[in-house]
């Protein structure tokens, strides 16, 4: 009946998980974000993943970027990822990891389904180029 | 429309109270997604059973903190919440960064408060559209209260009055002087007026202005308020649920109440809970809560119509070659706007007319 215009959004949420309290970075992908025209939510500092997979259930969000320099990713993303299958979200979640993580834990990171890390130095072109391309339609 | 989905398996699970299908919903209702309106349609008999509660005030008067306190309180009294915040959205580029959530420290971790961001993405009066279909699946959704967190626009951001049954307004201390408080605008829609962070030097004279503003408001409606207890003894056609005979001495008018509060210590939260509840009260037996509930839909139907009409014009102007054709005859001095309008609408006016006589 009605033609009222669609009005698609990319949301996001930027998320800082676990004790580190560096939060520079999370600040300034949220703001590039805002600037490319997406709907960023951000968590704030020192989230636990359960408190991460309820803001993203809850938000509905496309995308979950989630920013780690403490180096405790490989236990803290897993529960993530958990805790998104736990209510259906995950599969049309897009999952990114920021921060500094080793070439090995990287690929381990990327079998569990998190679809790209991106280290210190990444251009935000290049983040906010595969968040076009690859967030999940709602 | 056939080529909609019709959306049915999700408000199936909605109504079963999965947390992923409510989310859904709100999403599909803030694109406009295909078939969103057939969406809400099915939710609407689900709803009416929510208490609508609207926060409001200028940036940084403390409404996301006070909000969460306010969360927490109900949950403590086990009824479930809904919030919704609303944040402004950037006029060039479309994007926001919802930032209200940092402060539901209080609620981290319990499902059973739904804390959902929203950008106001271009809506004026700092509320979206999609703010009141919200409410609606939230309703649906089963939750007690529903609390909805305008943007901090400021003066002129009382759109919230019509999506909400209490709308309390958030006045810091020191925000301005005296003739703020005479001035129109957001000031007149308060049922309760919160003066947040009273702890700030300047609060015992903001409480007493905004006290001198109630009572001169007062002194303006007392035409208007007749016989002292004649309203509240007429008995209420379907008052069925709430007992009458326990009140029967309710005010039959309501003088905006002033809460001091300091939200991020939670002081005064339960007074304000309380003097909120007593508002919902006086509300439902008055009967003004249906009287709320009626003008509220009235408004929506109009709305939805109006929006429906301006696509049929657009339509229409399409059809005639586009805006830019018509534009380029205005400016071209050949015909003028108030022509060219009158040229579009006749032929309508014209079907509305034909309409009108089959029917007599």
């Amino acid at each position: 009946m009605s033609a009222d215009s669609e009005q698609q959004s990319i949301r996001c949420l930027v998320a800082k998980v676990g004790l580190d309290g560096h939060d520079r970075g999370a600040h300034v992908i949220a703001r590039a974000f805002r600037d490319a025209g997406f709907e960023v939510i951000y968590s704030g500092l020192h989230n636990a993943p359960d408190e991460i997979v309820q803001a993203a259930v809850q938000e509905d969000v496309n995308v979950l970027g989630i920013s780690i320099l403490s180096g405790a990713h490989n236990t803290l993303v897993p529960k993530i990822i958990d805790g998104l299958k736990e209510y259906d979200a995950f599969e049309d979640t897009l999952v990114l990891v920021g921060g500094v993580v080793p070439d090995d834990d990287k690929a381990e990171l990327k079998e569990m389904g998190v679809a790209e890390v991106f280290g210190p130095g990444t251009p935000m072109e290049e983040t906010i180029e595969f968040v076009r391309e690859n967030a999940p339609e709602r | 429309m056939s080529a909609e989905p019709d959306h049915a398996e999700l408000v199936d699970e909605l109504l079963a109270g999965k947390h992923r299908a409510l989310a859904r919903t709100i999403t599909k209702i803030e694109n406009r997604a295909p078939g969103y309106r057939n969406l809400v349609s099915q939710l609407h008999q689900h709803t009416g059973n929510a208490e609508v509660i609207g926060i409001t005030g200028s940036p940084g008067a403390g409404k996301s903190t006070l909000v969460d306190k306010m969360a927490n309180y109900y949950r403590e009294r086990g009824e479930t919440v809904g919030v919704i915040a609303v944040d402004p959205s950037s006029p060039f580029t479309g994007g926001a960064v919802l930032g209200d959530r940092i402060r539901m420290a209080s609620n981290v971790g319990d499902m059973e408060v739904f804390f959902r961001s929203m950008s106001a993405r271009g809506t004026l009066g700092g509320l979206s559209t999609a703010t009141t279909d919200a409410v609606k699946a939230l309703d649906a959704f089963g939750k007690d209260k529903i609390i909805i967190e305008t943007v901090g626009a400021g003066q002129n951001e009382i759109d919230i009055v019509k999506s909400a049954d209490t709308v309390a307004v958030l006045v810091p201390p020191g925000s301005g002087d005296d003739v703020q408080m005479l001035k129109a605008g957001i000031l007149e829609i308060g049922d309760v007026f919160v003066v947040n962070k009273a702890d700030l030097k300047g609060a015992d004279r903001t409480v007493q202005e905004l006290r001198e503003m109630v009572h001169m408001q007062e002194d303006n409606t007392a035409n208007l308020a007749t016989g002292h207890h004649g309203a509240g003894a007429i008995p209420d056609d379907e008052n069925d649920d709430s007992d009458a005979d326990a009140e029967v001495d309710e005010p039959e008018s309501w003088e905006p109440a002033i809460v001091e509060t300091i939200a991020k210590d939670g002081e005064g939260v339960e007074e304000l809970i309380e003097t909120l509840t007593a508002h919902h009260d006086y509300l439902e037996t008055s009967g003004l809560l249906e009287d709320k509930e009626r003008m509220r839909y009235a408004e929506e139907i109009r709305n939805l119509l109006r929006d429906d009409v301006g696509n049929l014009l657009e339509a229409e102007i399409e059809r005639r070659g586009g805006m830019d054709e018509l534009v380029a005859g205005v400016v071209a001095r050949e015909t003028d706007p108030y022509t060219v309008a009158d040229d579009i609408i006749d032929p309508i006016e014209d079907c509305m007319d034909q309409l009108g006589d089959r029917d007599e």
